[in-house]
């Protein structure tokens, strides 16, 4: 491995090679054995600080981080919206240069505004994570949903076709699950709402949009169904829940068109039988559980990629 | 690496194997309860190796394990290189097992170190033996081998190299001088 294919942070997947993403993906499955034994610990990553910056809340992804962190024995400090100077009206950048002078080795950020963690990594010296910027990116989900899909289907990218359905637009978890599949050689194939589904995500190599659903999912070993938020259906045309449901709905009669061994995603919090149906995420092809469960081993094996052998960079 | 000389050949690498095959159950009253941890890589296959001869001569085969140590090296906040991690596989509890960890060499003693803390962190045996093919001295840690194939006497400047057929395709062992630019033995 050289110095030029060792990326310094996970912003997004632009500067991760496959080979890259495979590693991690490697490392992954022997950071759940860790997880599975009666001391759930290692020593890893003993010296390094890991802080987490949330302006955004999220408890399940920053507790996962900050589990994934100890679980490598790092320091960990967390800095969250409402118990700091954050709420001070102390800036971004002030707060990462404070932080930075507790030599952080590696910031997690998750933020509201797109390009948030870019611009953290180019203030500090540490690595940085990106738990969620906007409607950009969020990567680390994107490496889960890869892992639990391996995991339970042992299929190879290459011959995996994910159809991603939904409100795409203002999903990040939707743009870094097409990037990541993508890049591991799957086909991925983008269907919703036109109002929904934006153009130039068609572009990226590997990508492709059908908006025509049963075109969409014929053939699918993934269905990734996505959260229809639902204080946005007033501007994007959509008259109602149930008539986005009566269209987009994952059920198991649409399923049909799929492979019969197809599996299904959603990056919760899931509105049940909105954008998926009960039946379907309850019943065996939903990886719902598996996804939260990749979730802190997942973590694990970025912290280890980012902090181990800096020396290199 | 320069190869300057053969300390064991195939024969006398497979006597030795043979030799502490017998150390151990001697030593440990027989097979019963007992395992085999090798350290991966080249622990891997001598651990296999012994468990074959142990079980050609006793009524049991012991359980076989693997162990990498990566996660629990003492020195991941430095180095440059960054290690891959691979799968530990022991697929047993080793609460109350007599386990023999095995490695093809014994110098500093750090990666004893970090496999006895791994052993530890899995469960409670009774015992951990510790058996390697080379001691070849130059210890900085509180650490010796209970089995050893061959006592070598080398600088630390020297590499010591073990070679066996399910990795390096034949069965031997080297002696050799460290290239100038980096290497670990």
């Amino acid at each position: 491995m050289t110095a030029e294919s060792r990326p310094r942070h996970l912003l997004d997947f632009a500067a991760w090679p496959r080979e890259r993403i495979e590693a991690l993906l490697e490392t992954t499955e022997v950071m759940a054995q860790v997880l599975q034994r009666p001391v759930k610990r290692v020593p890893a990553l003993q010296g390094f600080t890991v802080a987490t910056l949330f302006f955004e809340d999220s408890t399940r992804t920053r507790l996962s981080f900050e589990r994934a962190a100890r679980a490598q024995s790092a320091d960990v400090m967390a800095f969250a919206k409402g118990g700091s100077s954050l709420s001070k009206g102390e800036s971004l950048r002030d707060t990462v240069e404070t932080l930075d002078a507790l030599q952080v080795d590696l910031f997690v950020v998750r933020h509201p505004a797109a390009g948030a963690a870019h611009q953290v990594a180019s203030w500090t010296d540490a690595a940085v994570v990106n738990a969620g910027d906007g409607r950009r990116a969020h990567p680390t989900q994107a490496l889960l949903d890869a892992y639990a899909y391996k995991a339970r289907t042992g299929r190879a990218f290459d011959a995996t076709r994910l159809t991603i359905v939904g409100d795409v637009t203002h999903s990040r978890v939707a743009r870094s699950a097409a990037e990541a599949f993508a890049t591991l050689g799957a086909d991925v194939v983008l269907s919703g709402p036109p109002t929904l589904v934006p153009r130039e995500l068609g572009a990226l190599p590997g990508v492709r949009i059908e908006p025509r659903l049963d075109a969409a999912l014929e053939g699918a070993h993934a269905v990734m169904a996505l959260r229809l938020q639902q204080e946005r259906m007033a501007s994007f045309r959509l008259a109602s829940a149930a008539a986005y449901a009566a269209r987009y709905q994952v059920t198991e009669e649409r399923l049909a068109a799929c492979d019969p061994e197809v599996v299904v995603l959603h990056p919760g919090p899931m509105n049940r039988d909105v954008e998926l149906a009960s039946t379907v995420a309850d019943g065996p092809r939903s990886l719902v559980r598996e996804q939260v469960a990749a979730g802190v081993p997942v973590r694990m094996a970025v912290l280890y990629h980012l902090l181990v052998g800096k020396g290199e960079r | 690496m320069q190869t300057k000389s053969r300390l064991l050949d195939a024969r006398e690498l497979d006597r030795a194997l043979t030799r502490i095959a017998h150390e151990i159950v001697e030593r440990n009253k027989g097979a019963e309860r007992l395992a085999l941890i090798g350290i991966h890589t080249r622990g891997v296959p001598i651990a296999e190796r012994l468990a074959e001869r142990i079980a050609s001569f006793e009524s049991v085969r012991p359980e076989v394990g693997k162990l990498d140590i990566t996660l629990y090296r003492d020195d991941l906040t430095e180095i440059a290189l960054q290690p891959i991690v691979k799968r530990t596989e022991v697929p047993f509890d080793v609460t109350g097992m007599r386990l023999v960890l095995c490695d093809d060499v014994l110098y500093t003693g750090r990666t004893a170190r970090a496999a006895l803390d791994a052993l530890v962190d899995m469960g409670r045996p009774a015992v951990i033996q510790y058996a390697v093919l080379v001691d070849r001295g130059h210890r900085e840690l509180p650490i010796r081998a209970d089995y050893v194939g061959k006592n070598v006497p080398t600088r630390r400047d020297e590499v010591v190299k073990v070679r066996l057929a399910e990795v390096d395709d034949e069965d031997a062992v080297v002696l050799g001088d460290r290239p100038s630019t980096g290497g670990a033995s």
